[in-house]
């Protein structure tokens, strides 16, 4: 597609913290919010609130209608059979524990094992190291190469006869590279294991269809994908949401309630415990039109346009080096860097001195660091709203880090 | 270049540590970690009779850990074990925001952070070295024993 100036600067104009002020680029971390989003949960709190699936009145109704559209909307987004399948967590986070809660525990006994790769993000790492220490089994990491490369292979060598579960995410937050897991799932359902998908960093950047991934569980944050923060998914196969016992106990996830017990209500409420985030949700489904409205064509097309600028730009600055692939292609807008002599936090710094947002640290993914050789790393990562110049004006701020900091070269 | 909080002082402190080194005779030793930075030091002290008479560290972690814990160094050696706690108290105040223009200059260059007040995600990484020397004035039975042990190894 023919992207034009006037297009970008109208994407531009529809998020009102985007501006010439600073360069947003940390939006691995959380993604800017387009006015429609903000004025979709406005417009929940000023119009219909009240307790959703509560109240018997008419505002209540509106309520429990929007929170059960945006549901709607998020089965069709990631290509979901039902609603039933779609769970509304608070983000990727809980999504991911309460497979690991409702599901691994149940069902994982000594014997079993679980596998996870070293480029997860702590999120979808410790949720299983729990699950293993609680029930007995194995947990094993599987280990890609230095550029985070993944092969059918490598993958196939990892599993064993005994793995029911693998975790996988579908796109590394740290060397941005994105993993087919489509034939990732495709061989550990061979073997009778199940797979979750990590969607948190995917999501925002590619359309995603669960069905045609065929993963069982996918767990997805709404705040990196322009929605508010506080809202996230959890897609689960119905058979397998069916069988398992709720996460958390207390109101409107129950039939019957008497003093000796309950029975469980119908999916996905019986997984949605307490008053819900329907502000949140209603937030989401705005979020998701307004892909819908850009279209992933020029989603997709502007971020590779951006990252490839970025990396023939970033090449281009002595003392740097950037962690996984050579290829834009394999990096997703997620370019994680490290520069010679100069501390991720005073990189960070020193970029905000220069109205440069980017993230200093370890990404919640230390395993991942560690393998790589790298304690600490900062990281830029870009969304479609971003633009060459904001990109000229992070290369301009590295290019200086080194004198700053007192060294001698250039 | 623009108003900087990484001016020369921090910098050169940091590039160029006076105190960053091996201390042999040190007898007091303690490990300081911020790991929301990863900043790790070790702080050695050789105190006599009541008094600094040396001191160096070891580590690594961001330009403000390491070149506060160097100011640092230079400022108490020479001093009492009192007046070192008594400057460490003063440089936690700054670093809070309420000093007095005759205590910061007390602070000789260790008063270059003044401007940490205004970056709350940094105080700890400021503050390391100045936190790991109060902790072996704080529990010297504990210092003491560290520095023994690195002596064996
Ligand atoms: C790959 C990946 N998984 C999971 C998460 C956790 O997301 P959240 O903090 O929204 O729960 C993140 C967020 O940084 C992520 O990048």
């Amino acid at each position: 597609m023919m992207i034009t100036q006037d297009m970008i600067d109208k994407v531009r104009a529809d998020f009102p913290l985007i501006s010439d002020e600073f360069a947003y680029l940390d939006n691995s971390a959380t993604s800017q919010k387009p006015q429609c989003v903000i004025d979709a949960v406005k417009r929940f709190y000023e119009t219909m609130n009240a307790n959703p699936l509560r109240g018997l009145y008419r505002i209540s109704v509106e309520a429990t209608d929007a929170y059960e559209d945006a549901r709607e909307a998020v089965r069709k987004f990631i290509g979901a059979k039902s609603t039933e399948e779609i769970v509304f967590t608070r983000n990727a986070t809980e999504s991911l524990n309460l497979v690991a809660y409702s599901w691994a525990l149940g069902n994982l006994k000594a014997g079993d094992e679980i596998l996870v790769t070293i480029v997860e993000h702590h999120s979808n790492m410790l949720p299983w190291q729990m699950a293993a220490k609680q029930t007995g089994a194995k947990l094993n990491y599987l280990y890609p190469d230095k550029a985070g490369t993944i092969t059918e292979e490598t993958f196939r060598k990892a599993l064993t006869p005994n793995t029911k579960l693998v975790c996988m995410t579908h796109l590394s937050n740290v060397l941005g590279r994105c993993y087919d897991l489509k034939t990732f799932a495709k061989i550990a359902h061979g073997q009778g294991a199940l797979f979750v998908g990590d969607g948190a960093q995917s999501t925002p950047h590619m359309p995603v269809d669960v069905r045609d991934l065929d993963v069982d569980f996918y767990a997805f944050s709404g705040h990196k994908m322009l929605a508010p923060m506080g809202i996230g998914v959890l897609y689960g196969k119905r058979e397998l949401l069916d069988k398992m016992d709720p996460f958390l106990r207390g109101g409107e996830m129950i039939d019957y309630v008497t003093t000796e017990g309950a029975t469980w209500t119908e999916l996905p409420h019986k997984f949605e415990a307490g008053t819900v985030n329907a502000g949140g949700a209603v937030g989401l489904h705005a979020a998701i039109d307004y892909y819908n409205k850009i279209g992933w064509e020029f989603i997709e097309q502007r971020e590779l346009e951006l990252t490839r600028y970025a990396m023939e730009k970033i090449r281009e600055v002595p003392h740097i080096t950037v962690l996984g692939s050579d290829k834009a292609e394999e990096h997703h807008g997620i370019i994680t860097f490290k520069v010679d002599g100069v501390h991720p936090h005073d990189i960070a710094a020193m970029m905000d001195e220069d109205g440069v947002c980017v993230r200093a640290g370890h990404h919640c993914a230390q395993p991942l660091l560690k393998f790589l050789g790298v304690p600490n790393t900062t990281r830029c990562s870009l969304g479609f709203y971003n633009t060459e110049k904001e990109i000229d004006r992070f290369i301009e701020s590295l290019s200086t880090l080194r004198t700053r900091m007192g060294y001698a070269d250039r | 270049m623009q108003n900087t909080f990484y001016n020369e002082i921090l910098t050169d402190h940091n590039l160029h540590p006076a105190h960053k080194h091996e201390l042999p005779d040190a007898n007091f030793q303690l490990e300081g970690v911020n790991p929301s930075c990863g900043d790790d030091i070790v702080l050695k002290l050789k105190v006599e009779d009541g008094k600094i008479v040396d001191g160096a560290y070891l580590g690594d972690g961001c330009a403000i850990s390491q070149a506060s814990a160097d100011m640092m160094l230079d400022l108490v050696i020479g001093r009492t074990k009192e007046e070192a706690q008594r400057l460490s108290e003063i440089f936690l105040r700054m670093i809070k925001g309420h000093i007095t223009e005759e205590e910061h200059e007390e602070l000789e260059e260790a008063g270059a952070l003044i401007d940490v007040s205004h970056m709350p995600s940094r105080v700890k990484c400021a503050v390391l070295g100045w936190h790991t020397m109060d902790e072996i004035f704080d529990d010297p039975e504990k210092a003491a024993a560290e520095a023994e042990a690195a002596k064996k190894e």
